[in-house]
């Protein structure tokens, strides 16, 4: 049991991790996919959208090649920090972010193109120089698809396995999140372990899901 | 307050806008029917849109030069823009709406003081209330506010009336009249109705497919005050 509080404790830190890493240069991403036009925008988008459509074992293979002791990303942190990425809860963190990428950048990116350019114009008549155009205007009126986002986001992290086993493996106390945890305890026939498991993810699942939507349904009536 | 328009043109869908004129009366009505471009001219002079020939000059100061490539943003020129469609943020309450420009930086149009402007406009039944839940005519008031208190050098108006039934339009007519009458703000607007040009203007340009056709006094452009459609 304690086993278990620990899996649970520590794969929640690392997906709120990951999405707090991620929020702030997934949203960038996503403003400027929605709202400027440049030229290899369509490599840019293909490239978010990868790591929905590959088979997350195949990103998984792809992080391990770059953050690696032998990849360009290993051995750069290896030189500047003396710290090593892959079999560690960085590259869990890691693997969280990437697989996330396409829900996040999606969802807020359709977000802020629901936002009126026109609204955002006005502001500048008034004066809104564009960071406060961004902070009064576009992310309020984005919030929802925003919150959405990152919630999906969190889920994804929360429930990562196939690029997570091949970058970071499994290793008891480690990097083991849920998923991995329930995945070994299916293959060593720790059946009753697996199915406690399943109940505490479902209901935190439960919990995050439920909470945003209370949380939006109050900014929507306040 | 004069606003120059020097040899400016506008790069429009099907035609281009081309405008020379010097304005200087307290309240200019731009009079045409819809398609000449008059709305793309208010955009030029609040700085959404750039002309492709010519200066726009405010007061002496250099906004638009398409020569030099100069433009100034629309957040560094003071003027005011009320849209005809509504754009009030609707996140926010009326207040919060009309505070929004309240604290521009550099701005130099006269300071305006916020109660007095909710006094002129009658909006103070409604200042917690957000936009979706605002009649009409409680919008534009609003908007008209918000764009007020960001202290504009000059204040544009598009189609201030359109849109609203006839008793609305009356009320927000008294408050536009009340708005010239009483803040030392030149306004430009743009309308295709004769009755608000005759009701509102000093002076009156008469735009047609893009190109100036007359100028002058309402009575010298429009014959008879309550004159005719542009298009007879």
């Amino acid at each position: 049991m304690s086993d278990d509080v620990q899996i649970l404790w520590f794969t929640v830190r690392v997906a709120l991790l990951a999405v707090v890493l991620l929020a702030a240069p997934g949203l960038a991403l996503a403003w400027v996919l929605a709202r400027r036009r440049f030229p290899g925008k369509a490599l840019v988008e293909t490239l978010v959208a990868l790591p929905l459509v590959l088979p997350p074992v195949a990103t998984g293979l792809l992080l391990l090649k770059l953050l690696g002791r032998r990849g360009p990303i290993g051995r750069a942190a290896q030189a500047l920090f003396g710290t090593e990425l892959a079999f560690t809860w960085r590259a869990v963190v890691a693997a969280m972010m990437v697989m996330s990428v396409p829900l996040l950048v999606r969802s807020a990116r359709v977000a802020f193109e629901g936002v009126s350019p026109r609204l955002e114009a006005i502001a500048r008549t008034l004066g809104a120089s564009e960071a406060r155009v961004f902070r009064a205007v576009t992310l309020p009126l984005a919030a929802r698809g925003i919150a959405a986002g990152l919630l999906l986001a969190f889920a994804r992290s929360l429930g990562e396995f196939g690029a997570t086993i091949l970058v970071a493996g499994n290793i008891p106390g480690r990097t083991t999140t849920i998923a991995t945890a329930i995945y070994n305890d299916v293959q060593t026939g720790a059946d009753d372990s697996a199915y406690r498991l399943i109940l505490v993810s479902a209901g935190l699942a439960f919990l995050a899901v439920f909470a945003s939507e209370v949380w939006l349904k109050r900014r929507a009536s306040a | 307050m004069t606003l120059a328009l020097e040899r400016m043109r506008l790069p429009l869908a099907s035609f281009s806008l081309e405008v020379d004129a010097v304005l200087d009366a307290h309240v200019t009505a731009v009079f045409g029917p819809s398609g000449a471009g008059k709305t793309s001219l208010l955009e030029a002079v609040a700085g959404l849109r750039r002309p492709d020939a010519g200066r726009i000059v405010l007061s002496g100061r250099v906004l638009d030069d398409a020569g030099t490539g100069n433009h100034t943003p629309p957040q560094d020129r003071a003027v005011g823009y009320v849209t005809q469609d509504d754009t009030l943020f609707p996140h926010l309450t009326a207040r919060a709406n009309l505070r929004f420009g309240a604290h521009r930086r550099g701005a130099e149009g006269p300071t305006l003081d916020e109660r007095r402007v909710i006094d002129v406009l009658g909006l103070s039944p409604f200042l917690e209330r957000r936009p979706a839940t605002l009649s009409g005519g409680e919008r534009r008031r609003v908007a008209l506010g918000r764009a007020l208190l960001s202290r504009p050098d000059l204040l544009l108006l598009d189609e201030p009336l359109s849109g609203l039934d006839r008793d609305l339009k009356e009320r927000v007519l008294e408050h536009l009249l009340r708005v010239r009458d009483e803040f030392p703000i030149p306004i430009l607007f743009v309308t295709h109705e004769a009755s608000e040009v005759a009701a509102l203007a000093d002076e009156v340009v008469l735009l047609e497919s893009g190109r100036v056709r007359a100028r002058g006094t309402p009575g010298n452009v429009l014959g008879q005050p309550s004159g005719g459609h542009p298009h007879g």
